[in-house]
């Protein structure tokens, strides 16, 4: 009597054992592609660096030690390694900015395609997926070429006599800046007009009729309801923001390091691979903090204005 | 200042699109709705009564005319300044926030007091029977409990006037009869002038003090339900409102203000001539189904007589299609009363009478 019980039980285990088999290519392939690397970096930034580069294996914790920490080389005291804590300042502040200014440019921009009659929508969704077509580093390029010092805003502004010397633009944090605005722009305007794209503008004319001027209107009502996109849209832009090297090395000019670039540095010119994949780390620490404050935030204003 | 307009419509025009192909979807309209009134606009979809309704609102601007509320000129004033509210047609409750939010919202926006704005909305949602779903998510509720939220919302800010935009189509046959009660015991209440958009004539006739009725972008006919249904102004009011048999003829003669009409069919009809009529005019003759009675073909001397096309059985009525000797269908409503079934067969040779108060003579 129990043997059919017994059956069952098995065929379950056998069930259970065919669908682990099944998914362990997909496993494998995730666990040697995502995690493989990201444990290399956590053993390497563990390790001794090697004279040209490379690592020596002898453990040893200078790597996270100088992400923070230098010594000065003549009389061996400790201070804060300013110029990494500064450029780790300078990567989260200017990728706040850009997430900022990508909200400001690309709300409007999303709410003028999400008004459009249908039809030309798409026409409008696609200009805006353009500049994807072509190379990151052809279109920093091409920013360079606006900015520099010949270049088309100071010519501008130099022929229409505003100003008489070219403003040096190009190799500041503002020029970072401008390009990397330019070019997340567009993962901003995406989920932004997916989630405008289902608002129900009849409920823009109820607020209207109940005595909300369009500022309010905007505040109260189009601002709640399209809060999952702006969340979407910031995340997109903040995290490859942090992390931005081909921008900052271009328009920064080798100056205007960030995090991106100071890892760069190290695992290229500075020979020092185990203070680069320390850095690494605490590039991701950093984004995944960043993202768990945010979304925590964001989640429980939605659930309050919900309750 | 006691006979002042709630809203006085002065030549309105609204055009949509541009040039050759503007459309005028509201055209020279003139109207004059009193206060405390309950005032419908009917026609059918694209006659031009949501438009005139959202000019109210100020979701649209007119291109020509006035637009008077208690006597100030509104038709520039942007809709967040007019005091007047809107029941949606989809109910639009903002879905961010508790009924009690959306029924304060405007109140709000108006800068009253949170606890003016709190006492208001719970005499509101007592208004409407809501009292219990105050802190519900507006998802929460069914159509007829979200229909219920719309009025409130609307009603809370105390409105001059409180539009409605077909506020009961999304509601089924029963919701929709309690509603109807329902808006009238709210009007009567507050006390709000109301004007209510509908294509529904039914709607129209039970519930309005007065009724415009509107095709193309034109006001065709105002008047009371009695009016409207009894003494319609054109063919087009006619047909729209109610059933309607059309009899085509030519004025014979006239004397005075009767006249003597020659049916297409062979009959002649005596009855009031319509104004500006003159000898040899074509005329349209009408009579309402349920103005004429159905009689055996030999028998009381039929006014009209023709074989029984077919019987259309109603619940409650009868239809009978009597084909006429020009090859119009004549049809007589008659109420159904028990034992009567099957007196009548297709094909029976049977006559129609009416009182001749029943017909109404309209020209072309």
């Amino acid at each position: 009597m129990t043997s059919h019980e017994e059956l069952i039980a098995r065929e379950r285990q056998r069930d259970i054992r065919n669908r682990w088999l099944l998914s362990l290519p997909a496993l494998l392939i995730i666990l040697l592609a995502a995690t493989g690397p990201l444990l290399v970096v956590l053993i390497y930034s563990f390790l001794t660096p090697g004279p040209y580069g490379d690592v020596v294996w002898k453990f040893a914790t200078d790597g996270w030690f100088n992400v923070f920490f230098e010594r000065d080389i003549f009389d061996d005291t400790l201070s804060f390694a300013d110029a990494n804590l500064s450029i780790f300042f300078r990567s989260v502040k200017l990728s706040v900015l850009t997430t900022i200014l990508a909200l400001i440019f690309g709300f409007p921009t999303a709410y003028f395609i999400s008004t459009r009659p249908p039809s030309s929508r798409e026409l409008w969704l696609f200009v805006i997926t353009i500049p994807f077509w072509t190379n990151l580093l052809i279109r920093t390029f091409a920013m360079l070429e606006v900015l520099r010092n010949e270049g088309l805003v100071n010519t501008i502004l130099i022929k229409a006599g505003i100003i008489s010397a070219p403003i040096q633009m190009l190799f500041t944090d503002g020029a970072i800046l401008v390009g990397m605005v330019y070019v997340y722009l567009p993962l901003m305007v995406l989920p932004l007009y997916a989630s405008m794209e289902k608002l129900d503008f009849r409920l823009v004319e109820a607020g209207y009729d109940l005595y909300a001027t369009p500022f309010q209107v905007l505040r109260k009502i189009i601002i709640p309801l399209v809060k999952p996109g702006m969340i979407a849209g910031s995340i997109l832009v903040f995290i490859p923001s942090l992390g931005a090297y081909v921008t900052p090395s271009v328009l920064g000019g080798g100056k205007n390091l960030m995090l991106g670039n100071l890892i760069e540095l190290q695992f290229g010119q500075g020979r020092n691979w185990p203070l680069g994949s320390a850095i690494s780390i605490t590039l991701m620490v950093i984004v995944m903090a960043a993202l768990l404050a945010y979304v925590r935030n964001a989640g429980s204003a939605a659930e309050r204005s919900h309750g | 200042m006691a006979d002042l307009s709630a809203i006085e419509i002065r030549g309105v025009t609204k055009y949509y699109g541009y040039g050759e192909s503007r459309i005028a979807a509201v055209h020279g309209a003139n109207l004059s709705i009193r206060q405390n009134e309950f005032f419908t606009l009917l026609g059918p979809s694209g006659c031009g009564k949501t438009t005139l309704l959202r000019l109210i609102a100020g979701f649209e601007f007119p291109q020509e005319g006035e637009l008077l509320l208690y006597g100030d000129n509104i038709a520039e004033m942007p809709p967040f300044r007019r005091p007047v509210n809107t029941v949606f047609q989809n109910y639009a409750l903002f879905p961010h926030m508790s009924v009690a939010d959306n029924i304060g919202f405007g109140l709000k926006m108006l800068g009253k007091s949170k606890d003016d704005v709190a006492a208001r909305v719970g005499l509101m949602l007592k208004l409407v029977k809501m009292e219990q779903f105050a802190k519900r998510a507006t998802s929460q509720l069914s159509g007829g409990q979200q229909q219920r939220v719309a009025l409130a919302r609307a009603l809370a800010p105390a409105p001059k006037v409180l539009l409605l935009d077909e506020p009961l189509s999304a509601l089924d046959y029963k919701l929709r009869k309690e509603m109807q009660i329902e808006l009238k015991r709210l009007q009567a209440e507050t006390g709000i002038t109301f004007v209510f958009v509908t294509h529904d004539q039914e709607e129209a006739l039970t519930m309005s003090d007065r009724v415009a009725v509107m095709s193309s972008g034109n006001i065709l006919q105002v008047g009371s339900p009695r009016d409207i249904y009894d003494r319609p102004a054109d063919r087009f009011v006619a047909d729209f409102i109610g059933e309607t048999n059309f009899l085509k003829g030519r004025l014979a003669s006239l004397d005075g203000g009767s006249a003597s009409i020659a049916l297409n069919c062979g009959v002649s009809l005596t009855a009031p001539a319509p104004a500006g009529a003159s000898m040899g005019d074509e005329v349209t003759v009408m009579i309402r189904p349920e103005h004429a009675r159905l009689v055996a073909g030999n028998s009381e001397s039929p006014i009209l007589t023709g074989p029984l096309n077919d019987i259309i059985y109603f619940g409650t009525d009868t239809y009978f299609n009597i084909r006429l000797s020009d090859g119009t269908l004549f049809t007589v409503r008659q109420q159904n009363r028990p034992g009567e079934e099957g007196s009548y067969a297709q094909g029976d040779q049977v006559g129609a009478t009416f009182p001749a108060n029943a017909i109404r003579v309209l020209r072309g």
